[in-house]
């Protein structure tokens, strides 16, 4: 197999040199098929697993400092410790994956659902529990299609329900398609929704999920590609896998990388040992910017990320490295924009995502992303007024109270603010909105004002 | 009753609580206290929308944000959710919280309309006072506004303003959580959210009034009050509401002397601040032009026209003076009337008159020994948490449906368990612990298998599961409170009293709460209108002073009096605001009775099917004009209070009675509302220490136990009629909307009565090969078949047939014959 190639019925999935910890088998075109997982390798993790205690399994987990991928980067094995003692309890696959930039979920529920299953059957025992339940987002069709044949294809092989691979343990998994909106990923929402209601985020505290979740009932929500990493990791052990990556991150990470690079597309990287400048000009990676032009700005971690510049080129694909720097790695989504990018409209962009997609719980995020929405488009519009820049900050702090997260700008001697933002709101979303206002005004304050002055703010609102 | 709900509970002296810190002063809260709650209590108040004591907190407007500290650095944290924990420290005036405050503030005045002069709520609304209180006084939102079409009807009674509404989630947890109606939910996303009804699916739910109480901004708003008072202009009294027997706390308000609104004032020992729509909306009866304003006599020719007071009490004198026998009068009603009046009706017939043909309840209700003598309950003690409730009796959602509020609050969060004997799937659901519904005659059979344990093997209908579990919740160690009331008008009393017998056998130490419907009903019979009782539930027997001619022998109930009539023994009949005629179940016996009867005296305030039969009426001021005391079912007192002058020359009903007294040479013993009520402290036991001007907020007044020198005997013998296999048992029940005098005067509500049908279970249907919403042929005993309106229902046992009582289309008295003990009827395809 060819190495920096696209691979055809992958769609979007780059494979490169280096190691595979979870797109092992993408390089197959029947990757999804229950023979071809069980003619490598597939689900002997799993077994296993079933010839383990439970506690044991959880602590190989636990060892191999497992990062969630799902955006939070909260270890797997140290949130499973957080469950109570009581039953029923659930685990929840979260396949809502729906952030800006972010597609690698699809691909490891399209390409390897037999991982996935495994992975999630795996987590079930670890965490002595018999019902999960994968909740695949409403607009990813094919990656229903192939989870719903995989998964009747592991029950009819005895792999999941009943007495699996004839032992005692039985454990369900029960599938559920989303309805198409953002917020469910969000742990509490996803929650919601799978109980039939609106999804709408819950307040936490008190609704942890560990300890009150699906039902009220003691709940973990992991990422697709956290799961995915389970059978990897048991059949190969922890040892193994910290070989991997870095000594705070271990393994590696599905990247989806998007925007005006020359081979935009999914790499399994190795977590903290690549720079973003390796991976955006490397020939093992994205092989530069498109058309070779500059590059004027990335988003690091998905819609949600404040923005990265030039000068944050060489921090490495590290959590523990970004999140200082002002932004955060998230779920893995990387938008690199080149000079040609109007930065006013790049940013209205994320925050419509973010306005529309708002639940409308609370009102900081409801009321202020719309306002805010409303405008970056009147400025873009030609009728804005100097004063909207100052404001789009401040509605800004209503939802985010300042000082917002933000990269270093060497040029003006402002410090970096690390990542997390403060929040009025329920949820991250509403603070989420804040991201691209204000690295874009720090950064580029005069394409505003340029905008700004260009038209006469006459019938400004009107 | 939390913590959190009485902050007055507080202790500190014995229970030092959760020490904090709120804006640099120590202080303590209750465990588990919220800290919005806690801060209210120590004088500070936390701004808010969302946050409504009487529901769970959702954390949703934001607008109760404060920076707390506790150990980790201070951050913004909703108070409304958040409980107290040790050494907390709380900011609620620091520049993040104002600015968070201000923050929140503007963000909901951005797409608000600012109508606020042409708002209902303008002048006691809290987004304007917030604004006020801590909003920037210019917007710097220069888009163009959110858009709705203004007021949509979301039901015939409720109108939703989407513009003004700031989406707090108070009215669609309202109507989910409390009321189980989930009828209105949030639609759209983002700024497009939106509160709105489902597709053909109206808000039609009995308590829709709450929501627009709650509601902090005016987008919703009550059709009857729409556009009729500012609250500038409104005078307020409370009051208690004599819907029903449930006796929620409520506020009347007035403009220009007239009753504009109803809101529910939040007791902690009844309603929680909950209103039917029927409590809510009753007060435009008040004003309806159907009133009686002046006195009537009957005229030569027959018709009823105006007298003067004198002359129409002078006949009123005679018609009392002309029997020979005092058991030659009767009198039917007097659950409408205050305490006061009771008592002065009472003593006037009974005490002075030596009538003890006189009952308070129209054949609907249960035998007075019941409800008099049985140990009470408190509605708190009821809903107390682990408690075990039996309901034997109606669907209370239809009869008493604040109570059911409460019951249903109970059940969701406070581990009540319900044991349903009722004749038909309640309101209650699928949340009941043990469902048993015995086919009418049964009923009894079914409390005495309870009794013996005798749950092993099914009952008719009822399972041995259900039967076991309901066992043992009424033998349980938990507190049991049976809701004892009429569920089937077409079911005996003696065997509702079987069964209550059958109950306190199993559990000697249950208490009960009598679930009538008719408003001050417990305080007629308290009064001693009922018979066979001196006032106070004092046998005939006994001296009281003032009332020398108390009868010595038991008189007649309603359907005694009625068929009285009909025997030629009965020559005067007088109605105190009741009508038999409509109201009686079995109404065939009631139009005899008025065939017959020599002279009927009607003291009314409507023109009703009765009174116009009347040969004297006596115009009668109604709730709401009328200062005075209401018992409610748990025996509890509480005021009555005037709020408006009332209309034309009506009167008091015990100014009424004192007057008749004068005419009569004889003398009541007090002319002033204050000497009536001595002569009731002196004479009822247990009215000794009423304070009775409690008014003012949260006057919830004390249960006057009623010392009882007696106990209901009660046997569990009554006879169970043989089912006819062909037949099907009669159930009749009442529904909140009926053709009641009451709700057909108000103009709002007269819409909301039905048409009732015949509701027979899927699977007779099925047997009997008639469609669902077909017409059938209905035929009790022997007797003229009636051509119905069949429909399906599972919540009808096999079996049985239901009827809703005195709606339009299918008439139940149709098929109710007065004395029978079950009533079996036939049912044929066309
Ligand atoms: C607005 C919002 C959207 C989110 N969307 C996703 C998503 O699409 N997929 C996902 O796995 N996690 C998403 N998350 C994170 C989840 O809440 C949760 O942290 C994650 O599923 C936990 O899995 P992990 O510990 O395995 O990473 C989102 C969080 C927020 C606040
Ligand atoms: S922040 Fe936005 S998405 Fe999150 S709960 Fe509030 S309104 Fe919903
Ligand atoms: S209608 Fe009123 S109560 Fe309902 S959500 Fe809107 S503001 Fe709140
Ligand atoms: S009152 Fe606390 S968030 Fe609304």
């Amino acid at each position: 197999m060819a190495t920096n190639t696209y691979v055809p019925h992958a769609a979007g999935y780059v494979d490169n040199e280096g190691v595979k910890i979870v797109s092992s088998r993408f390089q197959y075109e029947d990757s999804y098929t229950l023979e071809r997982s069980l003619s490598t390798g597939g689900y002997e993790g799993m077994k296993k697993t079933l010839r383990m205690q439970p506690a044991e399994v959880a602590a190989v987990v636990k060892d191999a400092v497992l990062l969630g991928r799902g955006g939070a980067g909260f270890p797997a094995g140290v949130k499973w410790g957080f469950m109570p003692p009581v039953w029923p309890r659930y685990l929840v696959v979260n396949g809502d994956e729906s952030e800006p930039g972010t597609y690698k979920d699809r691909l490891l529920m399209e390409r390897d659902p037999h991982q996935l299953i495994e992975g999630c059957i795996i987590a079930c025992f670890a965490l002595g529990l018999n019902t999960c339940f994968l909740y695949v987002r409403g607009e990813m069709p094919v990656a229903q299609e192939r989870i719903a044949e995989a998964l009747n294809d592991a029950y009819a092989a005895g792999l999941v329900g009943k007495n699996i691979d004839g032992t005692d343990v039985s454990i369900d998994i029960v599938l559920h398609w989303g309805a198409g909106a953002y917020i469910v990923g969000e742990e509490t929402a996803l929650i919601e929704s799978l109980e039939g209601n609106r999804g709408m985020p819950r307040l936490k505290p008190p609704f942890f999920p560990a300890a009150k979740g699906l039902y009220m009932k003691p709940t973990i929500v992991n990422n697709v590609e956290t799961l995915a990493n389970l059978p990897w990791i048991i059949t190969n052990g922890a040892a193994n896998f910290k070989e991997y990556g870095s000594e705070k991150s271990p393994g590696t990470r599905l990247l989806a990388i998007s925007g005006h690079v020359k081979r935009p597309g999914v790499y399994e990287v190795e977590q903290g040992r690549v720079s973003f400048r390796e991976l955006f000009y490397g020939h093992n990676f994205c092989g530069g910017i498109k058309d070779d032009n500059d590059l004027k700005m990335f988003i690091p971690g998905g819609g949600s990320a404040p923005w990265f510049f030039e000068e944050q080129l060489d921090l490495l694909l590290e959590a523990g490295d970004v999140g200082p720097a002002g932004s955060m790695l998230g779920s893995g989504a990387i938008v690199v924009m080149d000079h040609t990018t109007d930065a006013v409209k790049a940013c209205l962009r994320v925050v419509r995502f973010f306005a529309r997609e708002s639940c409308g719980k609370c009102t900081p995020c409801r009321e202020g992303t719309s306002w805010e929405e409303k405008i970056l488009q009147r400025i873009l519009d030609g009728h804005g007024r100097p004063e909207d820049i100052d404001l789009l900050l401040e509605v800004g702090a209503n939802i985010s109270p300042s000082p917002y997260p933000v990269a270093a700008a060497p040029e003006s001697g402002l410090e970096a603010v690390p990542f997390p933002p403060k929040q009025t709101t329920i949820c991250p979303l509403g603070p989420s909105s804040v991201a691209p206002i204000t690295s874009a005004i720090r950064r580029f304050r005069p394409e505003f004002e340029a905008k700004i002055a260009a038209v006469s703010p006459v019938g400004a609102g009107a | 009753m939390t913590a959190t709900e009485n902050p007055e509970s507080a202790s500190p002296e014995t229970n030092p609580g959760v020490p904090f810190t709120l804006n640099g002063v120590e202080f303590h809260a209750n465990d588990g206290e919220l800290l919005i709650d806690a801060a209210k209590r120590h004088g500070v108040h936390i701004p808010h929308f969302c946050y409504h004591p009487r529901m769970t907190p959702v954390g949703m407007c934001r607008m109760c944000l404060v920076e707390v500290d506790t150990g980790r650095g201070a951050g913004l944290q909703p108070s409304c959710m958040l409980p107290v924990t040790p050494n907390m420290k709380v900011n609620t005036e620091s520049e993040p919280t104002t600015k968070a405050q201000d923050g929140v503030l503007e963000l909901l005045l951005i797409n608000h309309p600012l109508d606020c002069p042409v708002c209902d709520k303008g002048g006691e609304c809290p987004l304007q006072d917030n604004a006020y209180a801590f909003g920037p006084g210019e917007s710097r939102f220069v888009e163009e506004k959110r858009h709705y079409e203004k007021p949509i009807p979301i039901s015939d009674l409720v109108y939703l303003d989407r513009e003004r509404c700031i989406l707090c989630d108070r009215c669609t947890r309202f109507a989910s959580e409390v009321a189980g109606d989930p009828l209105i939910h949030f639609i759209g996303r983002g700024a497009q959210t939106e509160v709105n009804t489902f597709p053909e699916h109206e808000f039609s739910s009995y308590f829709s009034g709450n929501t627009v109480q709650i509601c902090p901004v005016g987008a919703l708003t009550a059709k009857p009050y729409r556009f009729a008072a500012r609250p500038w202009d409104l005078s307020e009294t409370e009051s208690t509401s004599m819907v029903d027997s449930t006796g929620a706390r409520v506020a009347l308000h007035s403009s220009q002397d007239r009753l504009v609104r109803i809101q529910g004032v939040d007791s902690d020992a009844t309603n929680w601040g909950w209103l039917s729509d029927k409590e809510r909306f009753i007060y435009e009866a008040t004003d309806s032009p159907e009133r009686l304003t002046e006195p009537l006599v009957r005229d030569g020719s027959g018709d009823a026209v105006p007298t003067r007071w004198n002359n129409a009490v002078k006949q009123v004198v005679e018609a009392l003076a002309r029997p020979s026998d005092p058991r030659r009068i009767g009198v039917i009603g007097g659950a409408r009337l205050t305490l006061e009046s009771q008592y002065a009706w009472a003593k006037l017939l009974k005490g002075l008159g030596a009538v003890d043909n006189i009952d308070a309840q129209l054949g609907d209700g249960l035998p007075a020994e019941l409800v008099l003598g049985l140990p009470k309950a408190t509605i708190d003690s009821a809903c107390q948490p682990g408690g075990v409730v039996v309901l034997l009796g109606p669907d209370l959602k239809e009869e008493l449906p604040t109570l059911y509020l409460r019951l249903r609050h109970a059940i969701q969060f406070d581990g009540v368990s319900l044991v349903e004997i009722s004749p038909r799937v309640t309101s209650f659901g699928d949340t009941v612990a043990a469902r048993l519904n015995p086919l009418p005659g049964a009923t009894g059979q079914i409390a005495k298998a309870l009794a013996d344990g005798m749950v092993g093997t099914s009952i008719g209908r009822s399972s041995a599961e259900e039967l076991s579990a309901a066992h043992k919740l009424l033998i349980s160690d938990r507190p049991v409170t049976v809701i004892l009331g009429r569920g089937n008008l077409a079911e005996s009393t003696d065997i509702i009293a079987s069964a209550v017998a059958s109950l306190r056998r199993a559990n000697p130490n249950a208490k009960f709460l009598t679930a009538l419907r008719r408003g001050n009903v417990h305080g007629a019979l308290e009064m001693g209108l009922t018979p066979g009782y001196l006032p106070g539930a004092q046998p005939l027997s006994a001296a009281v002073d003032g009332w020398d001619m108390a009868p010595r022998s038991r008189g007649l109930d309603t359907a005694g009096i009625l068929k009285s009539a009909v025997n030629g023994t009965l020559d005067t009949l007088v109605l105190l605001g009741a009508d038999p005629l409509t109201d009686f179940p079995d109404s065939k016996l009631a139009a005899a009775a008025f065939e017959r009867v020599g002279t009927v005296i009607s003291v009314d305030t409507f023109m009703t099917a009765s009174t116009g039969r009347a040969d004297v009426v006596l115009p009668a001021a109604m709730f709401g004009e009328v200062d005075g005391t209401f018992l409610n079912l748990e025996g509890r007192i509480s005021p009555v209070q005037a709020k408006v002058t009332s209309p034309g020359q009506t009167r008091a009903d015990w100014m009424i009675a004192a007057e008749v007294a004068a005419a009569a040479g004889g003398d009541l013993g007090f002319t002033t509302l204050a000497e009536l009520r001595s002569d009731i402290a002196a004479n009822v036991p247990g009215f000794s220490d009423v304070h009775w001007d409690r008014t003012g907020h949260g006057a919830d007044g004390p249960v006057i136990t009623g010392i009882r020198s007696w106990e209901p005997t009660l046997t569990e013998t009554a006879p169970i009629p043989p089912a006819d296999d062909y037949g099907l048992r009669l159930v009749v029940d009442r529904k909140l909307w009926d053709n009641g005098t009451m709700t057909l005067a108000a103009a709002s509500l007269k819409g909301q009565v039905g048409d009732a049908v015949m509701s027979v279970s899927p699977a007779d249907l099925a047997r009997l090969r008639i469609p669902s919403g077909n017409e059938a042929s209905v035929a009790v005993g022997g007797g003229d078949a009636r051509t119905v309106v069949v429909m399906s229902d599972p919540r009808v046992p096999v079996g049985a047939a239901h009827v809703p009582f005195h709606l339009n289309g299918v008439d139940a008295s149709d098929f109710l014959v007065t004395g029978q003990p079950v009533i079996d009827i036939r049912i044929q395809a066309l």
